[in-house]
Order: C-alpha cells, then sequence, then structure tokens
C-alpha cells in the first residue's frame, strides 16, 4: 500500500471538540477542506453528517460562517449567497456547499442541476457515504449494487447512480473525486477549484463506518482500497469534456475492499465476479476518456 | 383638477406591472424569480426594467419556486433586500420554506398572486393559496388594486425589515393583476424618504464567523417562537404607521383595517382584496336605498388586528363575511378567524359567514345587495354557507 506524508497547513479552520463517530473519516476530510477553503468563505450545510459534525447552536466547529439549510436546496441556497456577495461588492468570497450524498443524488439533485446551469459560482462538496447514513443507514440512488441497507436488507438490486456524468452533461468548469486516503491530493483538488468560476463540484467518497460495517480503524484504509481498486477512482473532469485521471492504474482486487465491509457479506463468488466485472468495465471507460483527452 | 392633467406620474398599469414598478423603486438587491400564471408579468416587467438598465437588482431565474425561495432566504441572511414573486402551486411548493424564512427571521417581501390550487387545474382567483400560510409565521396583506399592489408592495419592505419577519403581500388573480388601471408612480425621492437604505442585522459575514439555524435544544426552540411572537406584535402598529408615514406623502393613507361607510350601519360586509371594490359599490347601492350598510376591509391579516377588529364590530347589528376561499371541513377562513377574534364579545355582531366567489365565480355587486337584505336580519349559523349569484 503506498503511503505519502500529509502536506498542509493547518490555519485552524476545523475545530476540535466536534461530533463526528470516533474514527470518521469526514472529520479529516473537513479538516483539510476548511483549511484549503480558508477564512474568506460563506458556507452553506444541507441536512447530513456534515451539518451534526459542525456543531449544534450556539458552537461550531468551523470559523466560517454556515448557514443551515434544507435537504433538498444546498445548491440554490449557495446561489442566493452567491448573489448577495456580488451584490455587497464581494464577489471573490467563496460560498462553499457540503452536503451528502442523499442531498445531492437524491433530493438535491433538482436545485444542483440549475445551479449547474447557470454556472452559479459555487463550490459544493459531497461527502458520498453511498446512503442515509445520518438517519440510520437506508439506501440513496449513490448505494452500490448489492449493498444491504436499512431499507434494501437483501442488498440493492441497482447500480449507483453515475453523477459525474451527469454533472459533465451541464459542462460545468470543474468536477473531480477525492477520498480522504489521499489528503494532498484533496486540499489540492479544493484550491485548484477555489481558483475557477462558475460551479465545481468535489464528491469525496467517505466509509461510513457503522453504515458500512467497517471497523473504527479502517476508515482510512477502506477509502484507499476504493481508490486502488478502481470502485473509486480519482480523476477530474474539465467542462464537462476533459478527463484526467489523478491515479492512472488500478492495483487491488476488489474482493479487498469489499470484505472490509459487512454491507457485502452477504456477497456470494458469483456477485463479487459480477461487481470485479463492473469494475472493471467502468474503469476501462473512463481510462478511455481520460485517454482520449489527453490525445 | 383633472388626476391625468396633474404633474403626477400616472401611468397605465395593470396590477403586476404595478407591483413591478413598486418593486423598482424599492430597490432590492436580489429576486429571484420563477414563471406562473398569474404572476408571470412581475417577472417579465422586472427583467425588462433590467435589461433596460433601470434596475439594478441581481436577478436569479431557478428551476422551480422552491429554489427560489431558498436563494432568497440565504441571500437575505447574507444581509442583502430581497425580493420574490409567485401563485398558488408555487406558494404551495414554497411551503417548507415559508415556515424557514420566518424562523431564519429573513425579512423578505413576496408578492402572490392568490390563484386557485389544483387539483382540478383552474387559473382563477382564490385567497386559499396564501390562507393556507397563515401559520408559517409571514405577514400577511391584501390588496385591493393595483394602486394598492405597488403602495402596498414598498411598505411591506419597510414592515419586513423593521419587524425582520418576511412580509407576503397578495392581491387577486386577473380582478388585480391584469386588470389596467391608472396607477400613480411616486417619484423616487418619495420612496427614498419612506424606506430608509436597508441595514443588515445580523447575518452571515466572514468577519462575524457566526452561522445560522445550526439545530439547537428544545427551550432554544421554543424561545425562537417567542421572539417570534414579540415581532409580530409589533407588525400592527408598524403597518398603521408605514400606511400612515405614506399618506403624508402620496395622499394615499393606509391602515391594518379600512372601514367605508361604516358609520351607524346596521350590517358591515368583512372581506379581502378584489371584491372589496365590489363591495363598496353594493354598498352606494344599499345606502341609497336606505339601507344603513358598510364595509369593513381587512387589509392585514397576519397577524390578526384582533383590537380593531373587535373595535369596529363593536355594536354592530350584523356582519357579513364574504370569504373567497374554502377551507373544507370548516368553510370560510376569514369567517373562522373572526368567530374567534370576537370570542366573548358582548356586543359582537351576528356573524354570517358566507362562501361567495370561491373558484373565481363572479360575485356581483347586485348579488351583495341581495345578500345584505336577505341576511341582516337573519339568525347567524355557525357553519359556513355557499352562495351562489
Amino acid at each position: 500500500m503506498n503511503m505519502e506524508m500529509i502536506n498542509y497547513k493547518d490555519d485552524g479552520q476545523f475545530c476540535s471538540g466536534h461530533v463526528a463517530c470516533a474514527g470518521c473519516a469526514e472529520a479529516l476530510a473537513l479538516r483539510v477542506i476548511m483549511n484549503a477553503v480558508g477564512q474568506d468563505a460563506i458556507g452553506v450545510v444541507a441536512p447530513s453528517c456534515s451539518a451534526v459534525i459542525l456543531g449544534g447552536h450556539p458552537m461550531s466547529s468551523v470559523k466560517i460562517p454556515f448557514i443551515h439549510g434544507t435537504l433538498e436546496s444546498a445548491a440554490a441556497s449557495a446561489s442566493g449567497v452567491k448573489r448577495a456577495l456580488v451584490a455587497q461588492g464581494k464577489p471573490d468570497t467563496t460560498v462553499l456547499c457540503l452536503a451528502g450524498d442523499g442531498g445531492t443524488y437524491d433530493i438535491g439533485l433538482q436545485s444542483l442541476s440549475s445551479a449547474a446551469e447557470r454556472n452559479e459560482d459555487i463550490l459544493y462538496v459531497c461527502f458520498d457515504n453511498e446512503g442515509y447514513m445520518n438517519t440510520g443507514g437506508q439506501k440513496s440512488s449513490s448505494t452500490p449494487l448489492n449493498a444491504t441497507t436499512g431499507s434494501t436488507p437483501t442488498g440493492k438490486s441497482t447500480r449507483k447512480k453515475n453523477l459525474i456524468e451527469i454533472l459533465a452533461a451541464h459542462r460545468i468548469p470543474y468536477i473531480a473525486t477525492t477520498s480522504p486516503s489521499h489528503l494532498n491530493d484533496m486540499a489540492a483538488k479544493i484550491k485548484k477549484a477555489k481558483t475557477i468560476r462558475g460551479t465545481k463540484v468535489i464528491i469525496v467518497l467517505i466509509p461510513c463506518l457503522p453504515g458500512w460495517g467497517v471497523a473504527d480503524n479502517a476508515a482510512v484504509k477502506t477509502a484507499r482500497l476504493a481508490v486502488e481498486s478502481g470502485v473509486f477512482p480519482l480523476f477530474e473532469v474539465e467542462g464537462g469534456l476533459t478527463y484526467t485521471m489523478t491515479k492512472a492504474t488500478k492495483t487491488q482486487p476488489i474482493n479487498d475492499y469489499l470484505s472490509l465491509q459487512k454491507r457485502y457479506r452477504h456477497l456470494n463468488d458469483e456477485q463479487i465476479a459480477q461487481i470485479q466485472q463492473d469494475v472493471d468495465e467502468d474503469w476501462q471507460r473512463l481510462t478511455t476518456r481520460a485517454i482520449e483527452a489527453d490525445v | 383638477m383633472n388626476a391625468l392633467s396633474s404633474n403626477k406620474d400616472l401611468q397605465l398599469l395593470n396590477g403586476n406591472h404595478a407591483v413591478a414598478m413598486g418593486v423598482k423603486l424599492a430597490n432590492p438587491h436580489f429576486a429571484p424569480l420563477y414563471p406562473i400564471t398569474p404572476q408571470t408579468p412581475i417577472l417579465e416587467k422586472l427583467i425588462a426594467l433590467q435589461s433596460a438598465g433601470e434596475l439594478e437588482t441581481e436577478l436569479l431565474t431557478p428551476e422551480s419556486e422552491h429554489s427560489a425561495m431558498a436563494s432568497a432566504i440565504a441571500a437575505s441572511a447574507t444581509g442583502v433586500r430581497v425580493f420574490t414573486a409567485t401563485s398558488s402551486q408555487g406558494l404551495l411548493l414554497m411551503h417548507e420554506l415559508l415556515h424557514f424564512a420566518a424562523g431564519a427571521r429573513t425579512p423578505i417581501v413576496m408578492f402572490n398572486v392568490n390563484r386557485t390550487p389544483a387539483s382540478p387545474w383552474g387559473f382563477w382567483p382564490d385567497q386559499i393559496d396564501s390562507l393556507s400560510q397563515r401559520d408559517t409565521g409571514w405577514v400577511q396583506l391584501y390588496s385591493e388594486n393595483p394602486q394598492e399592489s405597488l403602495d402596498t408592495v414598498i411598505q411591506a419592505f419597510r414592515i419586513a425589515e423593521a419587524a425582520q419577519m418576511p412580509v407576503m403581500v397578495n392581491h387577486d388573480a386577473f380582478y388585480v393583476s391584469h386588470a389596467v388601471e391608472p396607477v400613480e408612480v411616486p417619484a423616487q425621492e418619495t420612496v427614498d424618504t419612506f424606506l430608509p437604505a436597508y441595514k443588515a442585522g445580523l447575518h452571515l459575514d466572514p468577519e462575524l464567523g457566526r452561522s445560522l439555524g445550526a439545530p439547537i435544544d428544545q427551550k432554544s426552540w421554543n424561545e425562537s417562537r417567542q421572539q417570534m411572537a414579540a415581532a409580530m406584535a409589533t407588525v400592527g402598529d408598524l403597518t398603521a404607521s408605514a400606511g400612515q408615514d405614506w399618506g403624508d406623502l402620496t395622499g394615499r393613507s393606509y391602515g391594518p383595517l379600512e372601514q367605508y361607510r361604516t358609520d351607524g350601519a346596521d350590517v358591515v360586509f368583512v372581506t379581502m382584496g378584489s371584491m372589496c371594490g365590489t363591495v363598496r359599490e353594493a354598498v352606494d347601492g344599499l345606502r341609497a336605498r336606505g339601507i344603513a350598510a358598510g364595509l369593513l376591509k381587512i387589509r392585514l391579516f397576519r397577524p390578526l388586528p384582533q383590537v380593531e377588529l373587535r373595535k369596529a364590530l363593536a355594536d354592530v347589528p350584523c356582519a357579513i363575511v364574504l370569504d373567497r376561499n374554502y377551507s373544507p371541513g370548516v368553510g370560510g377562513v376569514v369567517h373562522q378567524e373572526l368567530k374567534a377574534a370576537l370570542f366573548d364579545m358582548a356586543n359582537a355582531p351576528r356573524l354570517h359567514g358566507l362562501l361567495a366567489g370561491v373558484g373565481g365565480v363572479n360575485v356581483s355587486a347586485e348579488m351583495i345587495e341581495r345578500l345584505a337584505v336577505e341576511y341582516r336580519d337573519a339568525v347567524a349559523s355557525p357553519d359556513p354557507v355557499w352562495v351562489e349569484e
């Protein structure tokens, strides 16, 4: 397994004492993201794990102000903040939007699509833990094939929605995936996104310890295997057309990733082979796009 | 002097364009707008004004009224003056966020064009869309005609910003929204005198770092509603002073209620919106026939001016509510509200609740005169009565 030094400056934008589950990688990601975003920013957070981690009133685990909006309207709320800043002559202040996969893939997709179509100048970060984990673990349209959740007790019968292709079809300037196993990459992508005007969406895979049935000390390891097995490739899409692989190879079989998680414990060999085949085909399709973009 | 030859800026405007002219004069920083019949001319006029360089407002055209209100709340919370407009289905789609806007104490001004909600589909004047939002915490004002709509939308900004509560101004579909009348458009200096430049209260600011709307405990949530109650308690006086000050500047005064020929009246009609215009004509007709009739117009519906209503109806023998709305299983909303407002009042009128004009059916002055004769001496029933032409 490849290791790297975490290289980022902690300006104290994310404070200790928050209420994330012990061992949760979302807190780790928030620390990196908040420090990369910096102080000149206003946040919007949809109901989600991150809304809980940011803190109950009057406490806050972040230094920048956040408005806690409704579940389906994160991108619309962020648009309103941005337009108000423009009207106040402060167009350079970053508007950061935080939402989960429920608030992004499902109920928030309509308002996100509209903000993307208008190319609103917002930085939208989706913490994708592949289900409604803050409500106790139900399936969302981000839940992968065969994963068990409270509402798919025998495993989900359909595939995970490919949100990136949907967003790419909007031709927004920047889409990226990143993982708490690759924190330097995460900081770099946030900083890059900050320099781009228009709609930026970054999807962060967050293994949910109770929701996925992952050991308390295995969140980062699970996230790393998601990247290295190719189930969650790290890449960027610029202008909806230009695909760039952040990590150009996948090195691990899918079973190493699946076996860390109770939500896949029921799988038989045939199902695992099917998932491996899906991952291989998706990887092939994605890397082909990236190669074509590079020509 | 002929009004049209005076030096006042009289323009032929429909109700919605009159609203847009009022909004232009109030000069909000931000207005998210989504089209819906019969609100759309407000959107069209504001966008035309902005395209012509006559309006500086930052406009946003999102995919739904829900996103319009979400962006309105967030912008208001960021510290700017915000306007939006909607009708019927759009207002109902916003319902969740209407509670949110009031709870967040965002002083948004919204114009709603009263229209029948589906199902079945209809596009007719009926006030149940906004009346069914009465518990959301929005101040609600009802306008009778295009001039009042222009005047009221400007006053609404002052009321909203003083109380730190959102204000919804309503007028009836087509009868007001699309009816063209001569409307005096006040000078910008007049409006600037009346409406102070926007001063944001506590808002989202990286310098302050304070967040809004994070989860709180039961006691604090409870306290937030008590604070809203205290704010609502100021709205009656704010509406009265805004209407008076506007009158001093323009010659057109307004209050929470308006009384028309109620002196010595044996029968007083109580209603809201465009119906008031028809009732005025009926009252004149009845008075000419020797029947002492009057009109009590409710302009401020939320908060309901209970003290003023009790005062206005004290010792009146008979009051007839004309409800252009229907709450299934109860009856007319204004009737229901008035029964509560007059509770335990020794000298209260016999109160009739008539469902007149529900779904936009016509209610003529002749019909209203007939109702006065029919109901002024009748025993009042607590139940609503459907009436027709």
